[in-house]
């Protein structure tokens, strides 16, 4: 919330993008991955203003692999070129890594426990929070307008509750808001 | 030597391409090859390794590090990372660097404000979607709406909220 919000681009060391994604990769229980970078990046350190961070965040949504990596490599090039991009994918992966392996070996060696496995299910449910309330902060800040509105519903409906193809539902709705922000009013 | 390392490296490069949108996509696929066709591991097994990477912290798709694990220890943990992610990481940073070299463009200019509502509308679908494969029951669902509640109008830190949930879960008994 200290970030300096919309205001020019920096360009931060590949040190600080490592730190930042380390944080990333060690906050973010039970996913919402998008949410924690959006935290960090936009909102903590002011990196990015959200627009650019909204169209990273669409760009890798439809570039092949896991979304969350795609997003850490494109904006560490983004904000710090190629050793940013390999800090960011350090600094992501490192700690999920190690713990992912061990919670595995742990797992195999006492199998479940009713405790933890709540536990787990919880930080999942609360990841789902996360998720949807940055949907509504970005929403607010983001979408001003009913052409804007009437996408970004449109868009939520056919591909999280419908389950459409994403490629198709992109197909069909990315030339509509195209022209909207073409030739529509200005936001 | 062969042995499940080639395997595994074809196997979860092909996945990585093919799964546009999100890991989530992939995952039948992943399963019956990894359990039906390699037998790598049961059933059981990969369900339960689903739930370890998925309420871990970090990305969903570190999953393919415990399976390449059960398969060959950890060189195949690092060879299904590196097939995972390698290719498809070049790919995100090189469009990163040809969007990057579009900056000041009056279209690259368009082409933001026209992906930010789609980018919106994904986010919720994310959340959406996620939801309704892993929650089950209304107290579950209320449980979320009050997570989602709490971070949009506070600005508390979602740590304390997830350790909320977590608590909330264990009392009660979800």
């Amino acid at each position: 919330m200290h970030g300096r919000r919309g205001g020019p681009p920096s360009h931060p060391r590949p040190g600080s993008l490592f730190v930042a994604f380390l944080r990333i990769g060690a906050e973010s229980f039970g996913g919402g991955l998008s949410a924690w970078i959006r935290r960090e990046v936009v909102e903590q350190r002011g990196w990015m203003s959200d627009r650019r961070f909204l169209s990273a965040l669409a760009l890798c949504q439809i570039l092949p692999g896991a979304n969350a990596v795609n997003l850490a490599v494109f904006i560490g090039t983004t904000l710090g070129g190629a050793a940013g991009a390999a800090a960011a994918f350090a600094g992501l992966m490192a700690l999920p890594a190690g713990i992912v392996l061990v919670l595995g070996v742990l797992y195999a060696a006492f199998g479940a426990s009713g405790v933890v496995d709540a536990a787990l299910a919880g930080a999942g449910i609360g990841a789902i929070g996360l998720t949807l309330a940055v949907g509504v902060r970005l929403a607010r800040r983001n979408v001003r307008d009913l052409p804007g509105a009437a996408i970004m519903a449109a868009t939520a409906l056919a591909v999280g509750v419908l389950r459409l193809d994403l490629l198709a539902v992109l197909a069909v709705l990315g030339p509509v808001s195209l022209a909207v922000a073409r030739f529509g009013p200005r936001r | 030597m062969s042995g499940p390392l080639p395997a595994i490296a074809g196997l979860f490069g092909r996945l990585s391409l093919l799964a546009v949108g999100g890991g989530n996509g992939i995952l039948p696929a992943m399963q019956h090859a990894s359990v039906t066709v390699h037998r790598w591991l049961t059933n059981r097994q990969f369900l339960d390794m689903f739930a370890i990477s998925r309420a871990a912290p970090g990305p969903g798709s570190l999953i393919v590090l415990l399976i390449g694990q059960k398969a060959a220890g950890l060189p195949g943990a690092a060879v299904a990372g590196a097939a995972m992610y390698g290719p498809t990481s070049l790919a995100a940073h090189l469009a990163a660097r040809l969007w990057r070299r579009a900056e000041g463009r009056a279209w690259r200019e368009t082409a933001e404000r026209a992906l930010a509502p789609l980018a919106v509308g994904l986010t919720f679908a994310g959340g959406i979607a996620v939801g309704q494969s892993t929650l089950h029951g209304a107290r579950a669902y209320a449980l979320t709406a009050v997570a989602m509640l709490v971070l949009a109008v506070t600005e508390m830190n979602p740590l304390i909220v997830l350790a909320g949930t977590a608590v909330a879960a264990i009392a009660m008994g979800l």
